[in-house]
C-alpha cells in the first residue's frame, strides 16, 4: 500500500510539473502578447505558434485535478474548497483566455481584436500569478486544523505567496519569450530574444530571493537536511536556470528553450521534494496536514488508476510528439496571411 | 438563501451552460467528420465546403464547451467538499480517466485539425477529426458513468468513512450509466440534426447556395431519423431502470402518489403536491404506465405516498419536464421522418412549411436536453447519491456564504456575456453561407493539400 501510495505522490508531482512545463510557455507567450506583439500581424503569428498546442497542454491541468480527485480525494476536497475564491478567479481567467484565442479572428474591427488582446494578456498572467500564490501557501501550510480552515483570499496574498507568484509569472514569462523566438522569423524573433535576454537577470534575482525566502517561510528544507543527496533537484534547477542565459548567449534559442522547460520541472521537483510526504502541510497543526497516507484513496483505487495511467500515459506521449513535429516549422507573417484557416 | 441553495443553483447554472455547448459538439462532430469522409472518398469539393463550413461552427461551439467544462471538473471540490471527500475513491476514477483517455485525445487532435489543413495529407486531416468526434463521444461515456454512479451507486462498500470502490468493472457496466450514455449520446445528435436542418433551411428559403445545403439538409434528416428513434428507444429503456432502481423519481415523473396495480396513464394531468393528489386526470389509457415500466399490465406501481415527504423530489418540475421531453420526442421523430422522405424524394426547397419548422425547431432539441437532466437531476433529490448520501450533507463546510454569492454571480455575468458573444458568432457565420474561395484551400503545400 505504501509504495502504491508514494507512486502516486510521485505522479501527482510529475503531473504538476508536465503542466507548469507545458502550460508556461502558453501563459508567457500571452504575458507577453502585447509587449512582443506590435502589429496585428505580429499577434496572429503567436497566436497561430499557440493555436495548434495549447489546449492539448491546458488538459495537464485537467487531468492533476482529476487525479487529484481519483487519487488523493480528501487534498481535492480541502484543498479546492479551501482556496476556493483564488480558483474561482483563476477559472475566469482560463475561461476567458480560452475564447480569446478562438474569437479574436473572427471579426476585424479594431475594438474588437484590442479587447481580445487585452482578454489574452490577462487571461494568462492572473493564471501565472495566482497558480504561484496557491503553491506558495501551499509550501507554507495552510491555517487548517482539525475545527477547518481559518485563512481567506487575503490571507493567501502574504509576502511569501506573493514572492512565489512572482516566481512564476517571470519564470513563465521567460519560457514563452523563449518559445516565440524559436516558433517566429525574423524581426518578431529577434524581438522575443531581446526580451527573454533582458528578462532574465530579473528573473534569477526573484529565484534566489525565493529560495532564501524558503528557508525562513517554509519547513521544505528538512528534507533535503536530512538526506542531502536530494539536494541534486534543487542544483539542477539552478543549473538549468544558467543554462537558459548560456544558450541565449551563444544563439541557440532551441537549447535555450529546453533549458527553461527543464528549470521548471526541477522547480516543481524541488518543491515537490520539499514537501513529501505531505501534500498541504498545516501551518498551524501538524497533525491536520494532509498526507500521502491520510489522504489517499483505497488500493484497490490506487490500482486501477495506475494500470489506466500506465497504459494510456505513453500513448498520449507518443501521440503528443508526433502532433508537436508536424507543427515543428516556425510560423511566418506570410504563411498566416496567405492561409484563410489561420487565427 | 443559504450556501447549499446557492451552490446547488450555481451547479445547476454552470452546468445548464455546459450543456448549451456539450450536445451539439457531441453530433456536429461526427456529421463533419462524415462530411470530410466523403470528400477525402469521392474528392467532390462541394464535401470540402461543408466540412469548413459545418466545421468552423462546430469550432465556435466547442471554444465554449471546453472552458466552461473546466469549472465542472473543480467544482466537485469547490462547492461540493464532502461529497468529493466521501464518494471521491470511487466517483473521482471516471473523472480522471475521462480526462486521460478522452480530453487529450480531443485536444491534441483538434488542433491538427484546425491548424493542419496545409500540413498533412487528407486522409490523416480526416482521421483527425474522427479521433475528436471518437474522444467527445468517450469523454460523455466516463463523465455518464460517473453521473450513472450517483443516482444508483453500484461496486462500492462504506468502508473507514467513507464509499469505497471494490468493483471497478460493475461501475464501468452499470446499466444506468450505459443507458444514460446511449439516451445522452443520442439526444446530442438529435440536437445536431436539427441544427443542420435549420440553419440549412433558413437559407433554402432564401434560395441561397441550394445544392449546399440540400444535400447538408438530406445528410442531417437521415442522421436525425435515426437519432430521434433512438433517443426515443433509450428514453423508454431508462425509464424502465429508474422505475426498477428510483422509485420516488419514477413515481414524481408520472405524479403517481398511491401505490397500485394496472396504472393507467391519463394524457392530462396536474399535480397537487400540497394536497398530495393529482388535481387534473383525464383522458386515461388503461395500463399503460404499468406496462411501459414493468411490461407487466398489472404490475405493482409504488405512489409518493409510500414514502416520508422528506424523501420525495419536487414533484412539479419533475413531472412537468418528463411530459415535455417525452412530447419533443415525438415530436422530433415524426419532424425527421417528414424532413427525410422530403429531402430524398421530394423537392424539399419548394417545401416552405417544413423549412420553417425546421428553423424554428432549432432550440427544441435543447429544451428537451435541459429538461431531460432536470428530470434526472432534480428527480433524483433529496439524494445527491441515491439511497447513499442527501445533497445537504454533500456541502463544502469551509465556503461562506459571501464567497457563493460572489462565484455565483460572477460565473453567471460571465458565461452571460461569453454566451451572447457565442451566439452572435454563430449566427453570423451560419448566415454568411460556406466560402466558394476554393482557391486557398487548396493550395498545396508539404506533402498535399
Ligand atoms: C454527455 C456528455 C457530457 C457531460 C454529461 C458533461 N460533459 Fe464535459 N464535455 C463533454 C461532454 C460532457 C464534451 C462533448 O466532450 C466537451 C464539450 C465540448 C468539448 O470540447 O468537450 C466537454 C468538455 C469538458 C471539459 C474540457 C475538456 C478539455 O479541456 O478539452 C471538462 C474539464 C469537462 N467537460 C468536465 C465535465 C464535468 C466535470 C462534467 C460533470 C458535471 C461534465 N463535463 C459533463
Ligand atoms: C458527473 C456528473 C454530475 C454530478 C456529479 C452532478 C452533481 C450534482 C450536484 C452536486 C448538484 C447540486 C445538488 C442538487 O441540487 O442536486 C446537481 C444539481 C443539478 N445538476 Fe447535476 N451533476 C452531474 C451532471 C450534471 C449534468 C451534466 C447536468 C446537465 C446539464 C446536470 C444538471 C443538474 C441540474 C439541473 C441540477 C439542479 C437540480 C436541483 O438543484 O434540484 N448535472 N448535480
Ligand atoms: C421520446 C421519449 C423520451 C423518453 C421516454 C425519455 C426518457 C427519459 C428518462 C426516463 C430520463 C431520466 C433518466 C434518469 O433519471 O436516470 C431521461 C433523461 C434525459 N433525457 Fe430523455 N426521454 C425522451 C426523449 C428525449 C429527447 C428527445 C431528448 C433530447 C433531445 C432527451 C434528453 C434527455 C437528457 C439529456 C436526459 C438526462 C440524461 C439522462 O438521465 O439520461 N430525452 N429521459
Amino acid at each position: 500500500m505504501m509504495e502504491l501510495q508514494i507512486t502516486w505522490f510521485i505522479l501527482w508531482g510529475v503531473l504538476w510539473a508536465v503542466y507548469f512545463m507545458l502550460d508556461g510557455f502558453v501563459m508567457g507567450a500571452g504575458i507577453l502578447h502585447n509587449l512582443i506583439g506590435k502589429s496585428d500581424g505580429d499577434k496572429r503569428v503567436m497566436i497561430n505558434t499557440i493555436g495548434p498546442i495549447w489546449e492539448g497542454n491546458e488538459v495537464w491541468l485537467v487531468t492533476a485535478g482529476g487525479v487529484t480527485f481519483a487519487a488523493f480525494p480528501t487534498t481535492y476536497a480541502l484543498m479546492f474548497s479551501y482556496l476556493y475564491s483564488a480558483l474561482f478567479i483563476l477559472l475566469c481567467a482560463l475561461i476567458v483566455r480560452g475564447v480569446s484565442y478562438e474569437f479574436r479572428s473572427k471579426e476585424d474591427h479594431p475594438l474588437w481584436r484590442k479587447g481580445w488582446d487585452t482578454a489574452i494578456t490577462l487571461g494568462n498572467f492572473l493564471p501565472a500569478l495566482l497558480f504561484g500564490v496557491a503553491f506558495g501557501n501551499i509550501f507554507e501550510g495552510l491555517p487548517m486544523d482539525s475545527t477547518g480552515y481559518h485563512g481567506s483570499l487575503l490571507s493567501l496574498l502574504n509576502p511569501y505567496g506573493l514572492l512565489t507568484g512572482l516566481l512564476f509569472v517571470s519564470l513563465f514569462a521567460v519560457h514563452g519569450a523563449l518559445y516565440l523566438t524559436v516558433k517566429t522569423t525574423g524581426e518578431l524573433s529577434r524581438r522575443s530574444q531581446a526580451v527573454a535576454d533582458k528578462l532574465w537577470p530579473g528573473l534569477l534575482l526573484v529565484a534566489v530571493a525565493f529560495l532564501v525566502y524558503t528557508n525562513f517561510a517554509t519547513r521544505l528544507y528538512d528534507n533535503y537536511l536530512a538526506h542531502p543527496l536530494l539536494m541534486v533537484v534543487p542544483l539542477l534547477a539552478v543549473v538549468f536556470l544558467l543554462w537558459i542565459k548560456i544558450f541565449s548567449a551563444m544563439g541557440k534559442p532551441l537549447a535555450a528553450f529546453a533549458s527553461s522547460s527543464l528549470t521548471i520541472l526541477m522547480v516543481v521537483g524541488t518543491a515537490m521534494t520539499g514537501l513529501f510526504p505531505n501534500l498541504i502541510p498545516s501551518s498551524i497543526d501538524p497533525a491536520s496536514s494532509l498526507t500521502l497516507y491520510n489522504s489517499s484513496s483505497s488500493r484497490y483505487t490506487l490500482k486501477i488508476m495506475l494500470l489506466v495511467v500506465g497504459v494510456f500515459v505513453p500513448i498520449i506521449i507518443g501521440y503528443k510528439i508526433w502532433v508537436y513535429r508536424i507543427f515543428r516549422a516556425p510560423v511566418s507573417e506570410d504563411e498566416v496571411l496567405a492561409d484563410k484557416q489561420a487565427y | 438563501m443559504d450556501v447549499l441553495t446557492l451552490s446547488r443553483l450555481q451547479f445547476a447554472i454552470t452546468s445548464m451552460f455546459h450543456f448549451i455547448f456539450v450536445p451539439l459538439t457531441l453530433g456536429l462532430s461526427i456529421l463533419t467528420a462524415f462530411m470530410e469522409t466523403r470528400y477525402v472518398m469521392t474528392g467532390d469539393a462541394t464535401y470540402l465546403k461543408m466540412t469548413k463550413f459545418w466545421g468552423k461552427l462546430f469550432l465556435i461551439n466547442f471554444a465554449l464547451g471546453v472552458v466552461t467544462g473546466i469549472t465542472m471538473e473543480f467544482q466537485f471540490g469547490m462547492n461540493w467538499a464532502e461529497y468529493s471527500r466521501y464518494v471521491g475513491d470511487i466517483f473521482g476514477a471516471p473523472l480522471a480517466i475521462e480526462a486521460t483517455v478522452a480530453f487529450f485525445l480531443e485536444s491534441v487532435f483538434i488542433g491538427l485539425w484546425i491548424f493542419g489543413w496545409n500540413k498533412v495529407s487528407k486522409k490523416v486531416h480526416a482521421l483527425a477529426i474522427w479521433l475528436v468526434a471518437l474522444a467527445t463521444n468517450l469523454s460523455a461515456l466516463w463523465i455518464l458513468l460517473a453521473n450513472g454512479w450517483m443516482q444508483h451507486p453500484v461496486g462500492y462498500v462504506l468502508r473507514n468513512g467513507r464509499a469505497e470502490m471494490v468493483d471497478f468493472m460493475a461501475m464501468i457496466t452499470n446499466p444506468d450509466g450505459i443507458l444514460k450514455f446511449a439516451h445522452q449520446l443520442t439526444s446530442g445528435y438529435t440536437v445536431a440534426s436539427f441544427f443542420v436542418m435549420g440553419v440549412s433551411a433558413w437559407h433554402l428559403l432564401r434560395k441561397n447556395e441550394t445544392d449546399f445545403f440540400i444535400r447538408s439538409f438530406r445528410i442531417a434528416a437521415t442522421f436525425g431519423l435515426f437519432s430521434t428513434i433512438a433517443v426515443g428507444l433509450f428514453g423508454d429503456m431508462s425509464a424502465v431502470e429508474v422505475a426498477k432502481v428510483q422509485p420516488t423519481k419514477f413515481a414524481a415523473m408520472e405524479s403517481i402518489w398511491e401505490s397500485k396495480r394496472g396504472v393507467g396513464m391519463n394524457l392530462l394531468l396536474l399535480p397537487d403536491p400540497p394536497n398530495e393528489c393529482n388535481s387534473v386526470e383525464g383522458i386515461c389509457v388503461p395500463n399503460a404506465v404499468s406496462l411501459l415500466a414493468f411490461h407487466d399490465p398489472n404490475a405493482l406501481v409504488k405512489g409518493l405516498k409510500e414514502f416520508p415527504p422528506e424523501l420525495r423530489p419536487p414533484v412539479l418540475p419533475t413531472f412537468i419536464s418528463f411530459r415535455l421531453m417525452a412530447g419533443l420526442g415525438t415530436f422530433f421523430i415524426l419532424a425527421a421522418l417528414a424532413a427525410t422522405i422530403l429531402s430524398r424524394w421530394g423537392k424539399i426547397e419548394n417545401q416552405k412549411l417544413l423549412l420553417n419548422l425546421c428553423l424554428y425547431s432549432i432550440p427544441l432539441p435543447y429544451l428537451a436536453n435541459f429538461l431531460g437532466w432536470t428530470v434526472a437531476e432534480v428527480g433524483r433529490q433529496p439524494w445527491i447519491v441515491y439511497g447513499v448520501m442527501k445533497t445537504s450533507d454533500g456541502i463544502s463546510k469551509s465556503v461562506s456564504l459571501s464567497q457563493v454569492i460572489g462565484s455565483l454571480v460572477g460565473f453567471t455575468l460571465l458565461y452571460g456575456f461569453l454566451g451572447v458573444i457565442d451566439i452572435y458568432l454563430l449566427a453570423k457565420f451560419a448566415r454568411k453561407g460556406p466560402d466558394n474561395d476554393l482557391s486557398t484551400m487548396l493550395k498545396p503545400r508539404g506533402q498535399e493539400a
